[in-house]
């Protein structure tokens, strides 16, 4: 019966899921004369050549989803730009990028059964999708029998080991990705579903960031669901998954499209729980320059911003560690606890990719960094240039290869093959430095519990940040590692009660021992006096 | 350079080669037939259940051995020349050692059943057997019900493991309910209940008289001391396990059910020990078997003994007796000496609290006219060890224990709490009117500093 229910739900989530990928390559486009002309001006072009030369390359003429425009915009703009720079007209060059600008075509000309009938649409994709999936998730109460840690086959199954379905899931994610950070134009379809949303959020129509922040909402609420009922025996999980799931939703999605509707000075909307460095342009010029000329809002994000990596994110690591911010409050925490949870034991505990992890993560950071420091030197001397170097060009150069690539593509993309937390624990800068607060300067720690474990590796097997746990636990030592971002899964799957994530006072915290509680006194006191 | 060879790569074989050579610079050799790697055997379940793949069992990573200079051989042992020094191996050359240790755990028992070595009849012991149930029993097509013989630890585990593919398991239990030798009745009635929850058709009360064999050699069913005959194919024999000393018949090392040792583990040939589930102690130590085949010890004879061996000889003194198991979903921690009805001292007295819906429960076994704390079971709650070794070191009471329950502890945080209905119970049968402290960290680091 059950079972019949969730092969149902599995079959309607996979039509949802077909007509949400199928998408991007349907459809048609035509971009008419007043359209055209509106879009100029949105863009601010001045070049003659580029305007007629595009007109009579788009306007008026029927496109299919599958054409690429951008490579169309591209020539006209160096073909336009060629001139302008021979005649030296440099007001008239053309800056905008193709891509950018072949998203923006799409989205002006689309018609058609998809953005006449965007209702339906999102039933058909996003409405399906949660369906199917929820008729997958809630039988789980029934399915996986009583209460307690159900980890049973994860080894077993093709979508948790690595097989076909996780390969294929992990192909749509990457694609999906390179999509939104590269190819938008592709994402236009997708923005029509979630269209009457946005406007009824921020009054206006969605792009496809919009569509990706709500679909981060939407795959982390059904998730979460999936969370309260493989953990519905785990207090800790359930505190846990709801306090990530409230700050994503309120914090990074609601609350950034109300301050637009709101038509509030600072005009972009802010994520207040997005803290520097992970919030890497904070301080790039632009945004300085915006929120020092927004009035009172912009000053109170410019000094809750600082006040939020200074004070706030090292205060709170002190008292909770760092779990307080990449397992309770981060985006991308949130998702990996959600969407990740089930492939949380691919991340490798191996020595070797422990020392990569240190090597990266702290390379991430310095150049974080490095970059912060250009853009504010760059921002207070006035200048483009620091030491000879373009800062755009660092700042282009991180956002491609450390926001764009490691964050997004190869951070979520990859979840099924190298677990959920590869962004956070390989790449994030963020948490690199609060690694630093919870190793040195902390209350917090994995207590483990005396001479207990048996060194079965569940531990170790599902710490999606790849520490040893076991290690540590089998030698009676507590766990302090600046990596760990306390989701609780080590203690919750320990059949034997050892862990726990306990904060309490600094002293005592790191225990090594020779010897195991267990042996007599004597001994213990011969091997320590040594 | 003295060589000490390791018979084993269990957990007591391995604890004893890690800190011989964090002591020492001895050359270190292991010699084991069941697997390259040392892994943890208790986490065999999980692999089958597919919580885990093989390779997760294995603590140390494979590069560690030649790193710290610890010697791995794969071979079978046939017998000791303890004169000369020299291991027989089968099908290789001989090794001579300095020291030896007998570290080779036990085997499953088998007590004569007729049909006890057909084809589908085995334990759950050994990596190999992991791969025989896998064999045996890959899903419920091939394996249509198994039948488990003994209510023990591994038994319930392999019910457990059998279930997690939906295979229908009958489970044979010699006592009148689950592991009451051991556990008060209470808990064991909690257990009991579970097992049923689990849809395992438990047989209280239950022996095997035989198994009978199909045409290929194959257990096809088994018949019941009650008369029942329950066809099945796959026969688990989790009835304890004994040491596994066969090789050493005839080699003039003292056994008894398992190798002979006195405290410092030494057996009755110089230069020859013996640790882990194989070794017997003369004398039992305070309450403990003389044989104890539990993780731990293996790990703390492995300790000393690597004392003893680089120069500074050390007796085995187990601390107060600690465990944990997890029966299904029911994780269970024990502290001090808690017995069963059928075990326990007139003197024991138990308090006994259970909560009304959930599956939890607490045992608390004091002195009757002392009221001194003896010793606690918990189920579905987890307890700070460090603790209640301090407790029970400095003889508290139960009163002492109640009143301090909070710092004890260790469940997860955001959990529930139920120091308060477990002191309402007490006080309610006592007639006393304690009330719990709240939890003091001041109070629970003073007992890992007086550790340390």
């Amino acid at each position: 019966m059950m079972k019949t229910i969730q092969n149902i739900g599995i079959t309607i989530f996979l039509v949802g899921f077909g007509i949400f990928a199928a998408l991007p390559f349907l459809g048609n486009f035509k971009l008419d004369e007043k359209n055209f002309e509106e879009l100029i001006t949105n863009q601010g072009i001045k070049s003659e050549i580029f305007i007629q030369d595009l007109k009579s390359k788009i306007v008026g003429k029927d496109f299919s989803g599958i054409t690429s425009l951008a490579p169309i915009v591209e020539t006209t703009i160096n073909d336009a730009n060629k001139v302008h720079s021979k005649n030296k007209e440099w007001g008239k060059k053309v800056y905008a990028g193709s891509d950018d600008f072949a998203t923006a075509i799409r989205k002006k000309s689309g018609y058609g059964f998809i953005p006449e009938n965007k209702g339906l649409m999102w039933f058909l994709t996003f409405g399906l999708g949660i369906i199917g999936a929820l008729m997958f998730i809630l039988p789980q109460v029934v399915t996986l029998g009583k209460k307690g840690i159900k980890n049973d086959h994860i080894y077993h199954q093709s979508s948790t080991n690595k097989g076909w379905i996780a390969w294929l899931v992990f192909i749509f994610l990457v694609s999906f990705y390179l999509v939104l950070y590269f190819k938008s134009e592709y994402a236009v379809n997708w923005t029509y579903l979630v269209d009457p949303i946005s406007q009824s959020l921020s009054g206006n129509l969605a792009g496809h960031w919009f569509v990706y922040g709500f679909m981060y909402c939407v795959v982390m609420t059904v998730m979460a669901i999936r969370m309260y009922i493989k953990y519905r025996h785990n207090m800790y999980q359930i505190v846990r998954t709801t306090s990530v799931l409230f700050f994503q939703i309120v914090f990074a999605f609601l609350i950034p499209e109300i301050m637009v509707r709101l038509q509030l000075s600072y005009s972009k909307g802010y994520d207040f729980k997005n803290a520097f460095p992970l919030d890497y342009d904070f301080f790039f010029s632009w945004n300085l320059k915006e929120l020092i000329s927004s009035g009172g809002l912009g000053l109170f994000i410019l000094v809750w911003g600082i006040l939020l990596t200074v004070v706030i994110v090292p205060v709170m690591v002190y008292f909770f560690g760092k779990r307080w911010y990449c397992s309770w409050v981060c985006g991308c925490g949130g998702l990996a606890e959600t969407l990740g949870d089930p492939y949380r034991q691919h991340s490798s505990k191996s020595l070797f990719s422990w020392k990569v992890e240190r090597w990266l993560i702290h390379g991430v950071l310095l150049f974080a960094l490095v970059m912060t420091g250009f853009t504010l030197y760059g921002f207070f001397a006035e200048t483009g240039t620091v030491l000879g170097i373009k800062v755009q060009s660092i700042m282009n150069t991180y956002s491609f290869l450390i926001g764009a690539i490691f964050a997004g593509v190869i951070g979520t993309g990859f979840y099924p093959i190298f677990g959920n937390r590869v962004w956070c624990r390989f790449g994030c800068p963020l948490a690199a430095y609060l690694g630093f607060v919870q190793r040195f300067k902390s209350r917090f720690r994995i207590t483990t519990n005396g001479g207990q474990c048996i060194s079965c590796g569940n531990c170790s097997t599902y710490c999606e940040q790849g520490i040893d746990v076991r290690a540590y636990a089998q030698k009676g030592e507590n766990i302090v590692r600046s990596s760990c971002v306390g989701c609780g899964v080590c203690s919750a799957v320990c059949p034997r009660g050892v862990l726990k994530l306990e904060n309490g006072p600094e002293e005592g915290r790191i225990n090594p021992t020779e010897v195991l509680l267990g042996n007599d006194v004597d001994l213990m006191e011969l091997v320590n006096k040594k | 350079m003295e060589h000490i060879v390791i018979i084993g790569n269990g957990i007591s074989g391995v604890t004893a080669a890690r800190h011989i050579r964090k002591l020492s610079d001895k050359k270190i050799t292991i010699i084991s037939t069941e697997t390259d790697y040392f892994f943890s055997r208790t986490a065999l379940m999980y692999v089958y259940m597919g919580h885990m793949k093989f390779e997760h069992t294995q603590p140390y990573e494979n590069w560690f051995w030649k790193k710290n200079r610890i010697d791995l051989v794969k071979g079978y042992v046939k017998t000791i020349d303890h004169k000369n020094n020299i291991l027989k191996i089968e099908n290789s050359t001989d090794i001579v050692y300095d020291k030896l240790i007998i570290a080779t755990g036990s085997k499953p028992n088998k007590f004569g059943w007729p049909g006890q070595d057909l084809g589908g009849v085995q334990g759950l012991y050994s990596k190999q057997d992991l791969d025989t149930l896998e064999k045996n029993a890959p899903n419920k097509e091939v394996c249509k019900r198994a039948v488990i013989v003994g209510g023990g630890l591994i038994g319930i585990e392999m019910a457990e493991m059998l279930r997690s593919r939906d295979i229908p398991v009958t489970f044979l239990v010699r006592e009148s309910s689950f592991w009451n030798g051991v556990l008060p009745s209470g808990e064991s009635q909690m257990i009991n209940e579970h097992i049923l929850e689990h849809h395992i058709d438990l047989r209280l009360e239950t022996n095997l008289v035989e198994i009978l064999a199909d045409e290929n050699g194959n257990a096809k069913a088994i018949v019941t001391d009650k008369g029942d005959t329950i066809k099945c194919s796959v026969v688990g024999l989790t009835a304890g396990v004994s040491p596994n000393i066969n090789f050493l018949k005839d080699s003039g090392i003292e056994l008894g059910r398992g190798v002979k040792v006195n405290r410092l583990l030494e057996t009755n040939i110089p230069n020859i020990y013996a640790i882990g589930d194989c070794a017997e102690q003369h004398q039992a130590i305070g309450n403990r078997r003389p044989i104890e085949a539990v993780w731990y010890t293996g790990r703390m004879m492995g300790e000393t003994l690597a004392q003893t061996i680089c120069g500074n000889p050390t007796e085995y003194k187990p601390g107060h007796w600690f465990n944990s198991a997890k029966f299904l979903d029911l994780e269970y921690q024990t502290y001090g000496w808690v017995f069963s009805e059928r075990s326990k001292s007139e003197e024991e007295k138990h308090f006994h609290w259970r909560h009304a819906k959930e599956k939890i429960c607490v045992t608390i076994a004091y002195h009757k006219d002392t009221k001194a704390f003896l010793g606690i079971n918990t189920f579905g709650i987890r307890m700070r060890h460090n603790i209640f070794d301090r407790w029970l070191t400095e003889n508290k009471s139960i009163e002492y224990v109640l009143e301090y329950l909070k710092d004890a502890h260790f469940d997860p945080e955001f959990y529930a709490h139920y120091e308060k209905e477990i002191l309402a119970k007490y006080n309610h049968e006592n007639g006393t009117n304690i009330t719990p402290k709240k939890k003091s960290w001041k109070r629970i680091f003073a007992t890992s500093k007086a550790r340390a």
